[in-house]
């Protein structure tokens, strides 16, 4: 069914009793020609563009709980293009475009909502590395505006201007940036996918690989059983480093917990996105009004999917610090998710070190707003057999070469990214 | 989270930095590209238990070497490094 205009009307007239679901819970077959691994917004956006751009149908997404029950559906939703290095502006540029079709291409509304990105800055020094990125965003072609103290006081007069410490001078604001509602990403790509023939297995986990002559990978086992393919692609964030094991490699990756905060619902309040650039503190404002904000990873491995307090009084702290007056909001839920941390906190979109495998991994905090661009480039790589001109400098090679994308110049450090 | 530091006792985590998996070991200097490509940057990356280096900043600035199972967090043993390391 097309979702329109029309159909909701229909619908609304017949007491909503016959809306159908949205995509098929498949059982696994035997065999396909692509089997992806891992059913959150990177793997169904894989498969969507499989189908769209390659016209490759005869693919399974292969997930091990539901669907968006992992980084999906715990990210904090913000999407931007706001990087710095060449490797990525193009990347995350490509990506931030196909958003901004997203819902005509799906037919579902994935609520993208372009309210803006403001990064602050609170000291000279950095209001000169803010200018220096805005600058490379504009070279190439993404909207990038420097704010003075004013400029910031329009959009949110109800920051702390004057934190003794950490007085904020101005910002770097992307007004194409904004936020998306994850689950409906999710939902959207899976439906568009599921359309086009695509199988969503789910309950299914991964457990190891089937090999063919030369030791190319076959196919999957899984929890539901065997199912052969030609290729297989593995976007499973977060769980990189165990499935490459079952493979027999080791990835420059280590799995870490970042933890999320959603406030009681509030009225309108914060304009878009937030960032406090002498901490780490971020915050937006759901549609439903929960204040929606974070702050640094806890920064020790972790497959626990939760976190510690200390986190927890640091995100406060920094949320105190530019807005007082969150402390009046009731705190209603966090959560934590497990995501690689790649050694140079850039992703990987390549082929594995195994024939017939292909990797999509090394997303850190920030795979949400890719999950467009690195569904585009995965299924280009995976049905042509060469890297998508926009990830070029994603290989999986780049560490032992030298050519690191190292965005914040931390070094082989994870938990520093 | 808490770590029971050998000379200082049971502390908060907050007073701690943590390194990371205690594992690879620095090749030798002529061990060549492939050997330092791989103690720099591949880790095994384990669901379960694993050795890493922590040091006790706020504390008595020692290195530890902490035992932990990264699917739950708990610390089976914590050692001071100078310790592990013979
Ligand atoms: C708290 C938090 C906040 C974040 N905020 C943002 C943000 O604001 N903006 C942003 O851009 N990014 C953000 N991120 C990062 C972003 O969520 C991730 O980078 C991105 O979601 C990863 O891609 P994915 O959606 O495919 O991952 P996932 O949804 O985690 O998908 C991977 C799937 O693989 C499955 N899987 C794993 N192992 C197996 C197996 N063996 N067999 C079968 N299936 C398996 C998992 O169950 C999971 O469903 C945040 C992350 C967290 C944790
Ligand atoms: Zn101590």
């Amino acid at each position: 069914m097309r979702y329109s205009i029309f159909s909701l009307a229909r619908q609304a007239l017949s007491g909503h009793r016959g809306w159908r679901p949205a995509w098929r819970d498949a059982a696994p077959r035997d065999a396909y020609d692509v089997v992806i691994v891992g059913g959150g917004g990177h793997g169904l956006a894989t498969a969507h563009y499989l189908a769209r751009n390659h016209g490759i149908t005869n693919v399974a997404v292969i997930e091990k709980g539901w669907i968006g029950g992992g980084n999906a559906g715990r990210n904090t939703t913000i999407i931007r293009s706001n990087y710095g290095l060449p490797g990525n502006i193009p990347f995350y540029e490509w990506s931030m475009k196909l958003w901004e079709g997203l819902e005509q291409d799906l037919n579902y509304n994935a609520m993208v909502s372009q309210r803006g990105v403001l990064n602050l800055y609170h000291s000279d020094a950095q209001r000169d590395a803010y200018v220096r990125r805005g600058n490379a965003m504009r070279l190439h072609g993404v909207d990038a505006e420097l704010l003075d103290r004013e400029g910031v006081r329009r959009i949110a007069p109800f920051l702390n201007f004057d934190n003794a410490r950490f007085p904020i001078q101005g910002g770097l604001l992307q007004p194409r940036g904004g936020t998306a509602r994850h689950d409906a990403v999710v939902w959207g790509y899976a439906r568009a996918a599921s359309a086009r023939g695509v199988d969503i297995v789910q309950n299914a986990e991964v457990t190891g690989f089937l090999r063919g002559p030369g030791g190319r990978i076959a196919g999957v086992e899984t929890s539901r059983g065997t199912i052969r393919a030609n290729k297989v692609a593995v976007a499973v964030a977060g769980n990189s480093s165990r499935v490459a094991a079952m493979a027999g490699f080791r990835l420059p990756i280590e799995s870490h917990v970042l933890q999320a905060f959603v406030s009681e619902a509030l009225k309108p309040l914060i304009p878009g996105v937030i960032t406090f650039g002498a901490g780490h503190f971020y915050v937006s404002q759901s549609d439903k009004g929960g204040l929606v904000f974070g702050g640094d990873i806890d920064g020790y491995n972790s497959y626990a999917q939760r976190g510690n307090l200390p986190v927890v009084e640091d995100v406060c702290e920094g949320g105190m610090a530019i807005m007082p007056m969150i402390g009046r909001a009731r705190l209603l839920r966090s959560w934590g998710g497990i995501m690689d941390m790649s050694m140079d906190g850039s992703p990987i979109i390549d082929h594995a070190p195994v024939p017939g495998l292909y990797l999509n991994a090394g997303w850190c905090y920030g795979g949400f707003k890719a999950t467009p661009a690195s569904g585009w480039c995965f299924a280009h790589l995976i049905a042509r057999d060469e890297p998508h001109p926009v990830a070029t400098d994603f290989r999986l090679d780049r560490f032992a070469a030298g050519r690191m994308v190292d965005e914040k110049g931390q070094g082989a450090q994870p938990n520093l990214h | 989270m808490r770590v029971k530091c050998p000379y200082c006792g049971d502390r908060d985590v907050h007073e701690f930095v943590y390194r990371g998996d205690a594992a690879p070991v620095r090749p030798a200097a002529d061990a060549g590209e492939a050997a330092f490509a791989d103690y720099v940057y591949l880790r095994d990356n384990p669901a379960g238990p694993i050795a890493e280096h922590w040091y006790h900043a706020q504390g008595c600035r020692n290195w530890l070497v902490v035992e932990r199972d990264t699917r739950s967090h708990a610390i089976a043993a914590v050692r001071l490094a100078r310790e592990a390391a013979r």
